[in-house]
């Protein structure tokens, strides 16, 4: 860490101007100051502090009601539930998601809240009960009229409805897909340190095409990788 | 008198701190100068765990990696956009041109793609082929020894091809292709478009002991914790300072003005504390304005003085004139080959292992000018989008689109990995009527008049975009694929992008022997004020179907040799 201290006393910062090079902040001190007013701050993937209090306004609204997030978490598990394997868009915590999403992207409220109405409406019509309290067979039964699109025409001159529940099943999907049980279904392997040396030879197979011998000897030599690079005059790699 | 001078004499300020800046940074501190670095953002260090997002998973972002606060992606290292707020740029005559800028220490080579291509000897004479736009005052024989020490310095990887016009280098050796990049090779050959291992800044294999070697993460736009990719400040800032060159950086510091005396030269800028929003000069012999080609030419144009009445520089009438970016168009194609994937990590480099420069003769053609050919696909880390429309292709097979229950798990599974994507990015000519200007009718919120846009796009790089979606949907078909949606029409400007969109502006301050039709010389220096050097993109003559950056650091160390020299003979 010697490294990082010794840049940092060399930061002058915004606050030094040209008049005094010395009493100004560090980017540690400026950073505590920064944190330490952010109450209820829980992430941690590299947010500037603008970011970070966006992220606490959007958190201390809320958009949907009680009722609505009761639907939509019915919906979430009807759209993928869980099977033997891996849990539910629910259990990947998509409701949640798309709640904060719905603040994030404040254009897709609309149709998320009326594609809830809508769905109510016509679950108090053929079934005399709000969508999420229907027997499951009533609820598919109501989401095959609106589940299916025609790829032919394009998704904004189809139905709202139709609309509306492509938004959910999107949504729903890279919930689940974008959390850990999901990452962990699709079988997704990367994100990690790792050496890439080329493509299994059983995958080559079943896609059917092969490396040229030409090819890879112009590719790295991996057991190299830490020998430092030296080249000859004309640019040829000597180590 | 308001404004806070600073009593430090310095050898040179230098304003902005992404490639140009960086590398100025670098070899002025290293010949021993006094150095100020003025950057509009905050201190970055991607080492810092504070800043970081690589190796992030998805779901640690609330939003799980959608571009609402950063356009390019939540885990996207660019602070900054299309649209900063308080900081306003507008358009004339109803044409578009949008502006990217990443307020940040090391600015946009944090995030960017690392395609580290020279520009070839036709790309510096251009004209004398095709009698377009102008020749530049250098040739490549002046740039080739800079290309040279930037590979060995900072390290790219590639392969020696004996192209005519795409020089090689002192390359690292490149990663093996990916499935996605096998099939393309493989529809390229059918169609005798050549294919090699792309050229990326990564440290494929270790350079020296200060920078760790690529873990093959797949994600530079995040920028790389151990610095095995090419960003400004991990690779030319931190070891200037490193290595006890006299280093201030002077961070959320907005450069208004080049001030002059009454010779005309410069004697340093005055720039606006972001923190305290007060007004500060900073004194020095030389000025070197790295802010990125239309920052730079913004600032010279907001330097007005008796000496210089229409803008430092601009005595000619050329500052801002002369903008372009590079052509784009893009295109996508379902590839059912890549179905039913056996998931393994292939992650790879951030970026593509192969790709296709041009390789086409324009005499045979009805565009001037060529592209080069960038190639992605493969079984990404899922992210914000991921699983939309899980089961559109369904409709290739007749089969029904939508739905509900597990089988969207077999669905999203049966498709991973099977989308191939292209991306052409060409050479447009620099004209003189594509310009940024000063909009006197408005402000940034630091008080500083902001710059308005004029651009039009002529029917040469339309045509070039109607050649680059032939061609992709020819390569689609030969790899067995459907491209997606369809081709761009005429209206549509064939699919290409918008002015501004590849990020790759150059131009505005362009170099030449004749003062009345150039900014500044060949060594980069104003012809108005000799202690005043140009070294990010706004020098360029045209721009080449290349990137620029790589171009940017050969002539910033060139720019930056010449003003260590000159100061040396006393001669500024």
């Amino acid at each position: 860490m010697d490294r990082r201290k010794s840049i940092k006393s060399m930061i002058l910062g915004g606050m030094a101007g040209g008049l005094a090079l010395h009493g100004c902040k560090t980017k540690d001190e400026a950073e505590v100051e920064a944190t330490s007013e952010l109450q209820g701050y829980s992430y941690n993937y590299g947010r500037t502090p603008a970011e970070k209090e966006r992220i606490l306004e959007l958190e201390a609204d809320q958009f949907l009601n009680e009722h609505e997030m009761e639907t939509v978490t019915v919906l979430c598990a009807l759209i993928l539930p869980a099977n033997e394997h891996f849990g539910s868009a629910v259990d990947a915590g998509a409701p949640e998601f798309i709640e904060f999403m719905a603040k994030d992207q404040p254009e897709i409220q609309t149709s998320l809240r009326g594609g809830l109405m809508w769905l109510d409406h016509q679950s108090n019509v053929q079934f005399s009960k709000e969508f999420k309290s229907a027997e499951e067979a009533q609820q598919k039964q109501l989401l095959d009229t609106i589940a299916f699109y025609d790829p032919k025409i394009p998704l904004s001159r189809q139905s709202l409805e139709i609309q509306f529940f492509s938004l959910i099943r999107n949504l729903t999907l890279t919930g689940y897909y974008t959390s850990k049980i999901g990452i962990e279904d699709l079988g997704y392997k990367g994100n990690t340190p790792n050496v890439w040396d080329g493509v299994p030879q059983e995958v080559l197979d079943q896609h059917g095409v092969a490396y040229d011998e030409e090819w890879l000897a112009k590719c790295v030599d991996q057991s190299k990788r830490n020998v430092i690079a030296e080249w000859d005059d004309e640019g040829n790699l000597l180590t | 008198m308001q404004i806070k001078e600073s009593p430090k004499m310095y050898d040179a300020i230098i304003v902005g701190s992404g490639a140009g800046g960086g590398m100025a940074t670098k070899i002025l501190a290293d010949a021993g100068l006094k150095v100020a670095v003025v950057e509009a953002g905050p201190f970055f260090d991607p080492a810092d765990p504070d800043q970081m997002t690589q190796l992030k998973w998805p779901w640690e972002s609330p939003r799980r990696g959608a571009g609402t606060d950063r356009p390019f992606g939540d885990f996207d290292t660019a602070y900054g956009g299309w649209d900063l707020e308080g900081e306003p740029y507008t358009h004339k005559d109803g044409t578009k041109f949008d502006w990217f800028r990443s307020r940040m220490l090391g600015g946009r080579t944090n995030h960017w793609g690392r395609i580290s291509l020279r520009f070839g000897p036709h790309d510096f004479k251009h004209k004398d082929i095709d009698g377009l736009g102008d020749n530049w005052p250098i040739g490549y024989e002046d740039v080739k020894p800079y290309y040279d020490k930037v590979d060995k310095l900072i390290g790219v990887f590639g392969t020696k091809e004996g192209l005519p016009n795409d020089p090689d280098g002192f390359f690292l050796p490149p990663p093996k292709p990916r499935l996605h990049e096998l099939f393309y090779i493989n529809g390229a050959r059918k169609s005798n478009i050549p294919v090699y291992p792309s050229r990326l800044s990564m440290l494929t294999k270790r350079i020296n002991n200060d920078r760790g070697v690529c873990f093959y993460c797949s994600q530079c736009s995040r920028a790389c914790q151990v610095y095995a990719d090419f960003s400004a400040e991990s690779v030319l800032i931190f070891p200037a300072q490193k290595s006890g060159g006299q280093v201030d950086l002077y961070v959320n510091s907005m450069v208004r003005e080049v001030t002059t005396n009454s010779e005309g030269k410069a004697t340093g800028v005055s720039y606006i504390n972001k923190e305290d929003r007060k007004e500060y000069q900073l004194k020095g012999k030389v000025v070197v304005l790295a802010a990125s080609a239309c920052s730079s030419a913004r600032i010279l144009l907001n330097s007005k003085s008796e000496q210089h009445p229409n803008g430092l520089g601009n005595s000619g009438n050329t500052v801002g004139k002369y903008l372009h970016d590079s052509t784009g168009s893009s295109r996508a194609g379902f590839i059912p080959g890549l179905m039913n994937r056996k998931t393994y990590n292939e992650d790879g480099v951030g970026g593509m292992h192969v790709y296709t420069p041009w390789w086409l003769d324009n005499k045979k053609l009805d565009f001037p000018r060529g592209y080069h050919i960038e190639v992605w696909g493969g079984m990404g880390m899922p992210n914000y989008g991921f699983g939309f429309n899980a089961n559109d292709f369904n409709k290739f097979f007749d089969l029904p689109t939508g739905g509900y229950g597990n089988s969207l798990r077999a669905d999203v599974q049966k498709y991973y990995g099977s989308v191939l994507g292209f991306g052409g990015r060409g050479e447009s000519i620099a004209l003189e009527d594509n310009y940024c200007e000063i909009d006197p009718t408005t402000v940034d919120e630091f008080g500083i008049p902001v710059l308005r846009f004029h651009y039009n796009w002529s029917d040469f790089e339309r045509k070039q975009a109607r050649h680059m979606q032939q061609t992709f949907e020819e390569l689609i078909h030969n790899m067995g694929g459907i491209p997606l949606g369809d081709t761009p029409t005429k209206e549509e400007d064939y699919g290409l992008h918008a002015p501004g969109n590849i990020i790759h502006e150059v131009g505005t301050t362009r170099m030449g022997d004749d003062p009345k039709r150039s900014v500044v010389n060949k060594y980069q220096q104003l012809h108005d004020a000799d202690n005043v050097f140009i070294t990010d993109a706004g020098p360029f003559v045209s721009q080449a179907d290349k990137n620029c950056t790589w171009t940017i650091l050969a002539l910033s160390w060139r720019a930056s040799d010449y003003i260590v020299e000159q100061l040396k003979q006393q001669n500024i």
